[in-house]
């Protein structure tokens, strides 16, 4: 057995930004050489429209071991994964894999609505490069692990979504590569199906596969995986044991643009004789972080001082989308109806912003506190840069619809026949 | 894409796969289609099975076309406008040229869509791209299948007799699968990057109709223009078809062999094609 199963040298890929709609046509290309003439014959604008998704990145993983990838939204984990898995070719640079490569990138790839779940399994067995007496081999393991016994000459149109996932899910585990590769499929499905995904994530981690794991759930990455890679802008950040890689992720989380910590924000603002602002964190699920998942609630936690005794002090923050309108205002006595006076001594107040509330993008929340109609005691506020990733309560069979609204609460709806 | 695995794992030797850009031009890695041959399978399977769900017909779709085809061109071209037909019953005589140009047509057709279709397969997951207008292939040939067994029925009635020729019929059908398929690479391929080609696609198949020997013989194209005729494959394989099932049929010349040329030139240049423009299909899809 070699020592190296996966060795990365120097791998890179550039997209080209092209301005077009969603698909080209002729008439397109001919119409615009109609109108620009001469664009094109300039020399460079192809280059400037061009950006690199991942530039540079150079590892190696050893048999048996379990990589977790992390990284913003866009950041290029999802592209290494992809260069890795052959669906796209690199522009730069080389990999070498030794031993079958599984890839699950998405839950449920190939997956016929009309097909009952039998035939779903053998199909996307296929899809994922088993052959078929190896899904005979597994057929009944797959079926008791997504528990559709039942079910399994029903057409998949008529599954519930959980039963559907778990389907899904247990093809794609009971690959036998000696590589598998996961791109954030834990990300969907109800508290359940996660939890059973991520048990048989780390039994296979335990059964000595390699595995490269990328996730937002950095709760599963610390549990699941020894090393992790960080991958920041297109180029890889750091890569160390997880629980030092990720920390530095998460603290980094909370830098904005001009490289200022949130201390160095909260210690500059401007001196105010009634109000201190000590702290602002952002939690989710118990851990201090600005990458949030939409289906679980938000904590916001402001902790401050009362210098001296004061009346209509407001603390509050705002939830601000990139073109600085203001989405969500919300203040910490909201649910009172009288002014008090607030007496000297240490607070904290803590926000719950309910889960499927955000969608699927970046936010700035900027955390002030004032004096009703007379200042500001907080100066322009403090600003922290969220991101959130969709989980759950969107519909994914229809990517992209999710991501033209601001917000995306989970509305409920009815919909019957009337005859 | 450019990954390359190693023959076979041999015993407990992992195959290693290298990963890197690619340049040139290059044909297909045989190998690793053999070893994806269940999923052709498999793929294949699927459209068979999606095909005929929700039609209240099902399977008598693949005898309604062809029939009710051979019924119009029966009245209007062959008692109506009188053409030709080489001395036999004008409905065998387009029957049997309409079930190759059915075989023909859907599977272009089918071929030619089928990487926008499997879009979702492109962008998640590897396997080799070729095996999708492959798979397309087949669910043609189950229809060809079903509708042959109405020609020898109608040849039967007409007292009509195979002769030995038609021994050589499965050659002529795997003809007209290459061909279609061997366009499909080509409009598939250019479909992932310009949608046109679905809107091309019937016009394409209807003018084609037209210069291919079907409502009529080939024996009305002058004897001085039957080699350039023959430059459309579909000429050269009708006439086939009909020599292969029915007896007094005149036997295919030398304009078969032009299209054979044809259809080797296309298929291979469209290979080329096919695999020089999959390695972006995942990016542009």
């Amino acid at each position: 057995m070699g020592e190296i199963a996966v060795r990365v040298d120097d791998l890179g890929k550039r997209y080209r930004l092209v301005q077009r709609p969603p698909y080209r046509t002729l008439r397109d290309a001919l119409m615009s050489r109609m109108t620009h003439p001469l664009r094109g014959l300039r020399r460079g604008t192809i280059e400037d429209s061009s950006f690199w998704a991942l530039r540079g990145a150079s590892f190696e993983v050893s048999p048996g071991e379990v990589v977790g990838v992390v990284g913003r939204n866009g950041a290029g984990k999802s592209t290494l994964l992809k260069i890795l898995s052959r669906i796209t070719e690199p522009t730069e640079g080389r990999a070498e894999i030794r031993g079958r490569v599984g890839s699950l990138l998405e839950v449920g790839t190939g997956f016929h609505p009309e097909l009952t779940g039998r035939e779903n399994v053998y199909l996307n067995g296929a899809i994922l490069g088993m052959r078929k007496a190896e899904i005979d081999r597994r057929f009944d393991e797959i079926v008791a692990f997504a528990e559709v016994e039942k079910f399994l000459e029903t057409p998949v149109k008529h599954y519930s979504s959980g039963m559907y996932m778990r389907l899904a899910f247990a093809v794609a585990a009971h690959l036998e590569s000696e590589i598998l590769m996961v791109d954030e499929v834990l990300a969907v499905g109800d508290a359940q199906f996660q939890r059973k995904c991520l048990g048989k994530m780390s039994e296979v981690a335990h059964a000595g596969r390699t595995v490269l794991f990328v996730s937002h759930n950095m709760k599963a990455v610390r549990n699941l995986c020894g090393r992790a890679l960080w991958i920041s802008g297109g180029r890889l950040r750091r890569s160390g044991p997880t629980g030092e890689v990720v920390e530095e992720y998460l603290r980094d989380a909370d830098m904005v643009s001009g490289g200022a910590t949130l201390g160095d924000r909260i210690a500059r603002l401007p001196a105010d004789p009634a109000f201190r602002l000590l702290d602002v964190a952002v939690l989710q699920d118990g851990l201090a972080t600005t990458i949030l998942r939409s289906d679980l609630p938000v904590l916001v936690r402001v902790t401050y001082d009362v210098v001296q005794p004061v009346r209509e002090l407001r603390v509050y923050f705002d939830i601000v989308d990139e073109q600085d309108d203001i989405l969500i205002r919300s203040f910490h006595d909201e649910h009172e109806e009288l002014i008090r006076e607030i007496a000297p001594g240490r607070y904290t107040s803590t926000a719950t912003l309910p889960a499927n509330l955000l969608a699927n993008r970046a936010y700035r929340l900027v955390v002030h506190a004032g004096i009703y109609n007379r200042r500001s005691c907080t100066g322009p506020g403090v600003p922290v840069e969220l991101t959130v990733q969709a989980a759950g309560g969107i519909n994914r069979a229809y990517p992209g619809d999710a991501l033209r609204a601001k917000l995306q609460p989970l509305i409920a709806w009815q919909t019957r026949t009337e005859g | 894409m450019r990954g390359q695995v190693s023959p076979e794992p041999t015993g407990r030797e992992a195959p290693v796969t290298v990963v890197e850009p690619a340049s040139g031009w290059r044909l297909p890695d045989f190998g690793e289609l053999w070893r994806y041959r269940d999923l052709l399978f498999f793929l294949a399977l699927r459209d068979l099975q999606v095909r005929y769900k929700q039609t209240a017909l099902g399977a008598a779709w693949a005898v309604l076309q062809p029939v009710f085809t051979m019924l119009v061109f029966s009245v209007f071209f062959g008692r109506l406008a009188r053409v030709p037909s080489d001395g036999l019953p004008y409905p065998v005589f387009t029957f049997a040229a309409l079930l190759p140009w059915q075989l023909f047509s859907y599977t272009l057709t089918q071929s030619g869509n089928s990487l926008v279709a499997n879009e979702r397969l492109l962008t998640k997951v590897y396997f080799p791209r070729l095996l999708i207008p492959m798979s397309s292939v087949v669910s043609g040939l189950v229809d060809f299948g079903i509708a042959f067994v109405v020609l020898l029925g109608l040849a039967a009635w007409y007292r009509i007799p195979p002769t030995a020729a038609i021994l050589v019929l499965p050659l002529l059908v795997l003809f007209v699968v290459i061909t279609a398929f061997a366009v499909g690479l080509w409009l598939s391929a250019l479909n992932v990057q310009y949608r046109d080609v679905r809107h091309t696609l019937p016009f394409l198949t209807q003018l084609w109709l037209f210069v291919t020997p079907v409502a009529y013989p080939s024996s009305l194209v002058p004897e001085r223009f039957r080699l350039v005729y023959g430059l459309n494959p579909m000429a050269g394989v009708v006439d086939g078809f009909r020599w292969a099932l029915l007896k007094g049929a005149p036997a295919p010349g030398p304009m078969l062999l032009v299209s054979v040329g044809t259809v080797l030139v296309l298929l291979v240049g469209g290979l080329f094609y096919f695999r020089r423009m999959e390695r972006s299909f995942a990016d542009v899809v």
